[in-house]
């Protein structure tokens, strides 16, 4: 690796993680009074804020709307002071209008839209400040987000992101490990039924070591999901204490 | 911008309460919504802030960039206001949507901040005529419930008061060439006095009455606002009529007298909770959004 040793002989990485060490997540639901449903996720230093309004009506024109599922629209954004070096504008550029492709296409695969058909699901996410992993950062939010709206899913989306060093794959890479130039994997899993709504990889990567690297990123989306599933459960058990009393 | 339909019955509910100065959520005329602010919540930018009027939330980034100055004022560094209407506060901003607004909002921005007497400009410049700082101060709008102007103007200056500008060095070569090193230690920095910054005070025409701090639905019952800019000593820098509505010479008088009393009540406690906050340093609990 040139520059950045990005794995010490002794195995730990530029922020002190061991290989398979996720960072630090934090996260809470229902942010905005206002919105139908909305979550705040915090992965590492990577900030994320995530609204859905729906199921409504289709809004623009009626052609866009399905008769037998809803459509799922998707709108990811960068706050202009996110990055290091600051943004002209929050989106509209190719790389966000990619994203939410990405975003839309995952949710699609988990949000039971043919329940709600000739409507409409938004999903805004927006990133605060980032270091890595937007993508997953966003479906993650997101997913508390719909949790939060009440919209009823196949399971919890959880995504993450793995990389390849020195024959050994990294879950949840940070942005110094991002830009290294190394091998990105994105992934979005269902994890109760393992089935996978999203895969990404830029850059190259022999085959042979491909199933390890989706296999740390499942694991890593796993570990995830665990830590979702409790600030949903956490989330009810306030929600309950305050609407009995 | 962000409006709710309001009917003609509580159009009159609303009106007789400010009548009798009692709005629909208590408040008296003069009375602001609970506020919350929080500075040092984006670590990658040079001063951020964010502020929860009621409902109405909004999160300011500020970052220091070298530029060259305007060629009018060689020796001052300048503002850049750069307002994101993101779809996360309405859907009606989605896509390109929410650029009209913000375009309004920043140019009003800019000319409340971005002049000497409310920021001082001059301690922006580096080496005058070829390079000064410019503060890009973007503010983003996450939740709109009325009275975006003094939530914004609040959490700007919150913002400001929480930029820390690196400390540069200016070294001469043999041929005269300037080399500008910035310093590397994040303690050896500069900071803004915020003293004369202004603090917008909104105040909407309801009937016979104004009040202060309208939420959305008290907006629809009004026919115009004054947006009055005004500074910790009671100075008004800056008066502009919003909306629609016409406004006669003599409430415009009475409501920018309001004004100046509300907007100087203020800035007192503001400042006072901004230096509490920052007093508490590295120990202080970074709530952001997790609260």
């Amino acid at each position: 690796m040139a520059g950045l040793e990005l794995l010490s002989d002794q195995g730990y990485r530029l922020d002190g993680r061991k290989a398979t060490e996720l960072r630090k997540v934090q996260a809470r639901m229902g942010v905005f009074a206002q919105a139908d449903g909305s979550a705040y996720m915090e992965q590492g230093n990577t900030k994320a804020l995530a609204v859905v309004y729906g199921p409504h009506e289709v809004r623009g024109s009626r052609s866009k709307s399905l008769h037998d599922r809803a459509v799922i629209n998707c709108q990811y954004s960068m706050a202009t002071f996110s990055t290091a070096e600051r943004k002209r504008r929050p989106h509209g550029d190719r790389k966000s209008s990619e994203m939410s492709l990405h975003l839309k296409q995952t949710f699609e695969a988990a949000v039971l839209t043919q329940l709600y058909p000739r409507s409409q699901i938004d999903i805004y996410v927006k990133i605060l400040q980032s270091d890595g992993g937007n993508y997953s950062a966003c479906v993650n939010a997101a997913t508390l987000a719909l949790v939060d709206a009440g919209i009823p899913m196949r399971d919890y989306v959880c995504a993450c992101t793995a990389g390849f060093v020195e024959d050994t794959p990294l879950a949840d890479l940070c942005h110094a490990e991002e830009s290294g130039g190394g091998t990105t994997l994105s992934l979005a899993l269902l994890p109760r039924s393992e089935n996978i709504a999203l895969v990404q990889m830029d850059a190259r990567l022999h085959q042979d070591h491909l199933p390890a690297l989706m296999e740390a990123a499942m694991e890593a989306c796993k570990g995830l999901s665990k830590v979702l599933d409790s600030v949903v459960r956490q989330h009810l058990q306030e929600v309950s204490v305050q609407t009995r009393e | 911008m962000a409006t709710i339909q309001v009917s003609e019955a509580e159009k009159v509910y609303i009106m007789h309460g400010v009548r009798d100065d009692l709005r629909v959520d208590g408040r008296g005329c003069e009375d602001y919504r609970h506020m919350e602010i929080e500075t040092d919540v984006v670590s990658n930018t040079d001063g951020s802030a964010k502020v929860r009027l009621g409902l109405t939330d909004i999160l300011v980034g500020i970052k220091a960039e070298i530029g060259r100055p305007r060629p009018m004022a060689p020796d001052e560094g300048y503002l850049e206001f750069f307002v994101d209407c993101s779809a996360n506060a309405t859907p009606e901003f989605e896509g390109r949507g929410g650029e009209e607004l913000g375009m309004e909002l920043s140019n009003s921005l800019y000319k409340v901040f971005n002049n000497r007497h409310s920021v001082d400009l001059r301690s922006l410049s580096i080496c005058p005529g070829e390079h000064c700082w410019v503060l890009y101060v973007d503010v983003l709008l996450l939740q709109c419930d009325g009275n975006l102007f003094d939530a914004m103007s609040i959490s700007i200056k919150a913002a400001l008061f929480n930029t820390r500008i690196p400390r540069v060095h200016i070294s001469e070569d043999e041929e005269g060439g300037k080399e500008i090193e910035l310093s590397d230690d994040p303690y050896d920095c500069m900071r803004l006095n915020v003293e004369n910054v202004p603090c917008i005070v909104t105040l909407s025409k309801i009937g016979h009455r104004h009040v202060v701090d309208a939420t959305l639905q008290e907006k629809a019952c009004s026919v115009a606002s004054l947006l009055i800019s005004v500074t910790h000593r009671g100075t008004v820098t800056c008066v502009r009529k919003l909306g629609g509505g016409s406004l006669d010479p003599d409430s415009i008088f009475e409501m920018t007298e309001t004004g100046k009393r509300v907007g100087k009540i203020l800035h007192g406690p503001l400042m006072e909770l901004l230096q509490k906050e920052e007093s508490l340093g590295k120990e202080r609990m970074k709530v952001g959004f997790l609260a």
